[in-house]
């Protein structure tokens, strides 16, 4: 048996005695624009291989939490890790297990879908010819192979989605990052994505999605309430309507919501 | 499992990220056909008009590196080509704006390369579209018997890509200061006239300096004049120390500024809050 079999084993064997990393550990997140407080003392995991839902009205903090897990602007306070790496001390490490679906549309336009695909997966290190293998794979997954070729601007909007997607899986992540991705989208093509990506999560990919949407949630999805920068709940949706002793998860969020104003 | 993945980036992996952002610049560059058409008008506007309606005015004495009396046409031009770097400089910039507004940005600032590198990246990918563009108003001025030394052409090659970078990095730095596309574009109109006109693109500074001893001194500080002046000798095969000097200093300050400008902890895009 090679001494590289052995190393195999071993890292397996601790990867089993290891406690299992939350994919994304969000912990005591505050970050003010100038005088106004976007997120107030944020904190909650997300579990691996699951669907947890980020749920909040427009202006909840939900793109300033995104903005900062991808770094692109510096925690202010508190600390955000992605499977166990500090995205202010180990950015490399963390975001190159992150994929990101952005509320924007960040596609360019006046490229071909596969062009885009390969400009991705170059910004990760990863080859022409080994980008055009993942690039033709996952396209044939979306059901986009016969547009390869098409300039984006010539998509429709859920087909720009849905390569976005296909885009920020292309250097396989573990933690998959979409914020308001159905926005703007109609009932087929919004049904279409969401069906697609609770079916990465059972491929063993976690997600956190983002959302207004209330209808977007499901009994056994994880839910985090964000309103006004604060979490106000945290857990399964079943949980969340058992404790707030309503009915369903629309009339929990009003309750929670409320409540929090209140407070 | 943190150990699945092996910590930092091959020297390959980084070659594979900065050949894509080139690549990506230079496809757009391609789409972008009036972008082209528009970079080359400028000068050649300048050259067949302005030069020519000059030339009776402005006389020329022999001053390096030129060794004989030489024609307006061929003072001006590599003020030019200079003039052609200073734009598509502002222009990328206006795209890292523009991109930054549509998002295009973002999907360039979450790679997990290091933060500088991206940045580099993105000027050299600038610089290096700005290339044909030179090259091709050099063709046409060729025909109009502005003829440098053969091997002018090559050595003026890492002149340009300095004066490339350089102009880019201000732009880059530039645009990390404002926020929206129409300040930008006042901006620009603030840098790219003041800068061309008070340098010794247009006349040399000798001139300048009988006319107003002030606006010598604001053009001898004015980089702009230190990239023409390189570009100007190397086209005969001849370096310029001060101004070769003047242009890697502020290439290198400028390029610290805009990565600074675009750190997330640190820089002004942080402070001033959203993209």
């Amino acid at each position: 048996m090679g001494r590289g079999n052995l190393a195999a084993i071993a890292s397996l064997l601790m990867a089993v005695e290891q406690p299992e990393l939350p994919a994304l550990d969000v912990e005591g997140v505050s970050h003010r624009y100038g005088a106004r407080q976007a997120l107030i003392d944020a904190s909650f995991p997300v579990a691996p291989a699951t669907f947890t839902v980020l749920l909040g009205l427009n202006g909840a903090g939900k793109t300033t939490l995104f903005s900062l897990t991808t770094r692109l602007y510096g925690i202010q306070r508190g600390l955000i890790r992605i499977f166990g790496h500090d995205v202010s001390r180990a950015p490399s490490e963390a975001l190159r297990m992150v994929g990101v679906v952005f509320q924007a549309r960040t596609l360019d336009l006046d490229l071909s879908v596969v062009q885009n695909l390969i400009y991705h997966a170059a910004l990760h290190g990863i080859g022409a010819h080994e980008a055009r293998a993942r690039a033709a794979a996952m396209l044939e997954r979306i059901a986009l192979s016969d547009r390869a070729n098409d300039k984006v601007r010539n998509l429709s909007g859920g087909e720009m989605r849905r390569v976005e997607i296909a885009r920020a899986l292309l250097h396989s992540p573990r933690l998959l990052l979409l914020d308001e991705p159905t926005v703007g989208l109609d009932i087929k093509s919004r049904a279409a994505i969401l069906d697609h990506v609770r079916g990465m999560v059972k491929e063993g990919i976690s997600v956190l999605w983002a959302t207004h949407l209330i209808d977007e949630v499901s009994q056994h999805d994880q839910v985090v309430v964000l309103h006004q920068g604060r979490v106000l709940a945290c857990g399964t949706a079943a949980h969340i309507i058992e404790a707030a002793g309503t009915g369903d998860i629309r009339s929990a969020f009003i309750a929670l919501t409320q409540t929090g104003e209140a407070a | 499992m943190i150990g699945t993945t092996r910590p930092g980036f091959t020297a390959a992996q980084y070659g594979v990220c900065l050949k894509g952002i080139v690549w990506r610049e230079a496809l757009r560059f391609l789409h972008q056909r009036e972008r082209f058409v528009a970079a080359l008008v400028r000068p050649l506007v300048w050259l067949f008009i302005f030069a020519a309606g000059f030339r009776q005015v402005l006389g020329m004495s022999i001053i390096p590196p030129y060794e004989t009396y030489v024609l307006y046409e061929v003072y001006i031009t590599p003020g030019l080509m200079l003039l052609i770097q200073l734009f598509n400089g502002m222009l990328s910039s206006l795209s890292m704006v523009y991109d930054r507004e549509m998002g295009n940005m973002r999907t360039l600032l979450v790679s997990p390369l290091p933060r500088w590198f991206l940045i580099v990246s993105k000027l050299v990918a600038g610089m290096a579209v700005s290339l044909p563009q030179v090259y091709t108003f050099l063709a046409i001025a060729w025909f109009w018997e502005i003829e440098a030394p053969v091997i002018g052409y090559i050595a003026v090659l890492p002149a340009l890509m300095l004066t490339g970078l350089m102009l880019g990095s201000l732009g880059m730095l530039m645009s990390s200061l404002t926020k929206q596309l129409e300040n930008f574009a006042s901006a620009m109109n603030f840098v790219i006239f003041p800068m061309f006109f008070a340098s010794s693109a247009l006349y040399p500074l000798w001139r300048v300096r009988e006319a107003s001893p002030w606006l010598y001194l604001i053009c001898e500080l004015n980089p702009f004049t230190h990239a023409v002046e390189l570009v100007r000798f190397a086209l005969y095969v001849q370096i310029d120390w001060v101004s070769l000097a003047v242009v890697v200093g502020c290439t290198a300050l400028f390029m610290v500024g805009a990565i600074l400008a675009y750190d997330p902890s640190r820089g002004l895009v942080a402070r001033r809050g959203e993209p």
